[in-house]
């Protein structure tokens, strides 16, 4: 079963005299469990294809199927709805609130969603275990180091129960042992929990792990290959 | 969880919520300050013009507010009293006959307000007695006056001189009198102690040719909100020849003094509150700017428009409260000293206040809504203002708050 379709997407930029296209006639599809990485330079258009499929941008032509839902179709309130419900998100920057907690930070997908507390309260403690933070459950981002705010980024994507996750080349600010770590609980919870996740990046130890890795080029898919990973 | 996320977001620079907070401060305490003061001046204006001499309330046959003649005069009869009895606000009525007269003490002569009083309820309403400055209180049966201090000075009488009265009495009989100096009585309202005359109402009934007579009715109530409810309740209660007027309609030209000097206050602290307008929004301005990434972040990962609209509104609320609470408690312990230690003014300003019938002296008032209302005002404002960023954030785009 797809988690995302999409069908001759195109994102074009033509404020300039020329035309640029970010992206390009994309057709993807991108099955449940699967661990993706699409890779690609600077400026190929991963990160704008990324922000396609969460919802997050428009494309100029094609479209992007969520599951059964087309989600061109949404108005920019249900769009948001949508993503709350179904894509969670880890960006390069972690972006937690720096206010909040690592477990208020886990804990603020599941009150926009109106989760009760005890479910909530249950759901981050058992997140926060997963990524090995339960010891920092009361930490605020500053108190933590990069690798362990994206740890809580990841956990906070997770709270929701989304259809998969998208990762914005999630370990570009993260040293070789934090992004070890955390590739082995993207992984773990990839095989034990049957997540989805989608990641850009064009860090050579993530493209090493990942199982299926898509290339751009100037837009376009170049190669989309699958690898055996231990 | 929206709270404590608007609560700490407060906290977040904290220089630009202390300078925040600070303008607000300032400007409450000094709002508060100003208004407190303007309506001490204002309830003490009251007090003493209506409170310790005219009354609260009154009841006159009709016509004679209008036109001050003892022609206007009525019985106090038992009909009256009954009206007056049955209304329990109405701590005592104290029955007066009041006229004008020219009073003379050798070649001095002044017009004066002559006041025929009950000396007896007076004592137990007005507390007359301890207005004595200098001799001694009236009894029913005297045929001696007391004099104002101001009207003293200007006679250059005292204790123990004689004063003539000269005046038309009732039906146009002629009135005149001459009458030892009992003791000297003192107004806190200049104005009155300047012109008035009491005598005992029966040497008053006498003098005037008017027996059994009087012009008005006081009645004695614990303030001046209880003064308009018992007037406005006996309306309806009375014999149709009597009305019963509050404070504010026996004193229109008081009135109309208070709500002029309201009016220029309004205008102070309408310049104050726009100062604190833009410090709000400069506040808002700010946070708008340096926080676009985050609320981006915030609505791409599933939180909506007007969630996130909500939270800063109420950031925007809580710093302004805040502002507003702290204002006035820096403002109270200042008011309730005041308050219990009176400003004298000093000889040029007494001089000043007085020509204008003021007391000279500056009490603030410390009744709890000045305060409540600095709080209501605060929140308006803010709620005003915040209604800037709900606008722009109910139309925010994810990623290009996410690129800026």
């Amino acid at each position: 079963m797809n988690v995302i379709t999409t069908s001759n997407l195109s994102k074009v930029y033509d404020e300039g005299p020329v035309p640029v296209y970010a992206v390009n006639g994309v057709d993807l599809e991108i099955k449940k469990g699967e661990f993706t990485a699409i890779v690609g330079p600077s400026g190929s258009g991963k990160t704008t294809l990324l922000n396609i499929i969460g919802g997050l941008d428009k494309a100029s032509s094609g479209g992007v199927k969520i599951g059964s839902t087309e989600i061109e179709n949404l108005s920019a309130n249900e769009l948001i709805d949508f993503r709350l419900r179904n894509i969670g998100f880890v960006f390069q920057s972690y972006n937690l609130i720096p206010v909040l907690t690592a477990k208020e930070n886990t804990e603020f997908i599941m009150l926009l969603q109106n989760t009760p507390k005890a479910e909530r309260d249950k759901r981050v403690e058992s997140l926060l275990a997963e990524v090995g933070l339960e010891d920092r459950m009361n930490n605020r981002p500053t108190e933590l180091s990069g690798g362990q705010q994206q740890r809580v980024a990841v956990a906070r994507a997770l709270a929701s129960k989304p259809q998969f996750i998208l990762a914005d080349e999630p370990t570009a600010n993260l040293d070789s042992k934090s992004t070890a770590n955390l590739l082995d609980i993207m992984l773990k919870l990839n095989k034990e929990e049957d997540t989805t996740f989608v990641f850009s990046t064009h860090d050579q130890r993530v493209i090493d792990r990942a199982r299926r890795i898509i290339t751009l080029e100037d837009g376009k898919i170049i190669s989309d290959e699958k690898q055996h990973v231990q | 969880m929206f709270l404590k996320l608007a609560w700490r977001n407060i906290w977040r620079n904290k220089r630009r919520t202390a300078i925040t907070l600070g303008s607000i401060f300032f400007a409450v305490i000094l709002s508060t300050l100003m208004s407190s003061i303007k309506e001490g001046v204002y309830v003490n204006m009251i007090k003493n013009s209506a409170g310790d001499f005219y009354g609260y309330a009154q009841i006159q046959l009709k016509g004679y507010n209008e036109e001050k003649t003892l022609d206007y005069s009525f019985e106090f009869t038992d009909e009256v009293k009954n009206a007056v009895g049955s209304e329990s606000a109405i701590e005592e009525s104290l029955p007066r006959l009041e006229s004008f007269a020219l009073a003379s003490h050798k070649t001095v002569s002044k017009g004066a307000l002559v006041v025929g009083v009950n000396p007896e309820k007076e004592k137990l309403g007005t507390q007359l007695h301890n207005r004595v400055v200098e001799g001694e209180y009236l009894t029913q049966n005297d045929n001696e006056v007391l004099i104002g201090d101001g009207l003293a000075e200007y006679m250059n009488v005292t204790v123990g001189d004689t004063i003539v009265l000269l005046g038309q009495g009732y039906h146009g009989v002629s009135a005149a009198g001459k009458y030892r100096i009992k003791g000297i009585v003192k107004f806190g309202s200049p104005e009155i102690s300047k012109q008035v005359v009491f005598l005992p109402l029966k040497t008053a009934q006498t003098l005037y040719g008017a027996e059994n007579l009087i012009t008005n009715l006081v009645l004695q109530v614990n303030s001046a909100n209880a003064g308009i409810k018992v007037a406005k309740k006996l309306k309806t209660q009375l014999p149709e020849n009597l009305v019963a007027y509050d404070w504010q309609e026996l004193n229109p030209g008081l009135v109309k003094m208070i709500e002029t000097d309201r009016t220029e206050g309004y205008v102070f602290m309408f310049i104050l509150y726009l100062v604190i307008s833009f410090g709000i929004f400069g506040t808002i301005l700010m946070m708008l700017a340096e926080r676009k990434h985050e609320f981006g972040v915030l609505v791409a990962i599933g939180m909506k428009r007007f969630q996130l609209a909500v939270l800063v509104w109420l950031e925007v609320i809580s710093i302004s409260v805040l502002g507003a609470i702290v204002g006035v408690i820096g403002a109270l312990p200042v008011c309730f000293y005041l308050y219990f230690s009176p400003i004298k003014l000093g000889d040029e300003l007494k001089q000043m206040t007085e020509e204008y019938g003021l007391e000279a002296v500056l009490q603030p008032s410390v009744a709890p809504e000045i305060f409540i209302n600095q709080g209501i005002i605060v929140f308006c404002l803010a709620a005003t203002i915040a209604i800037y960023p709900l606008i722009k954030l109910l139309s925010i785009d994810a990623i290009k708050q996410m690129r800026s």
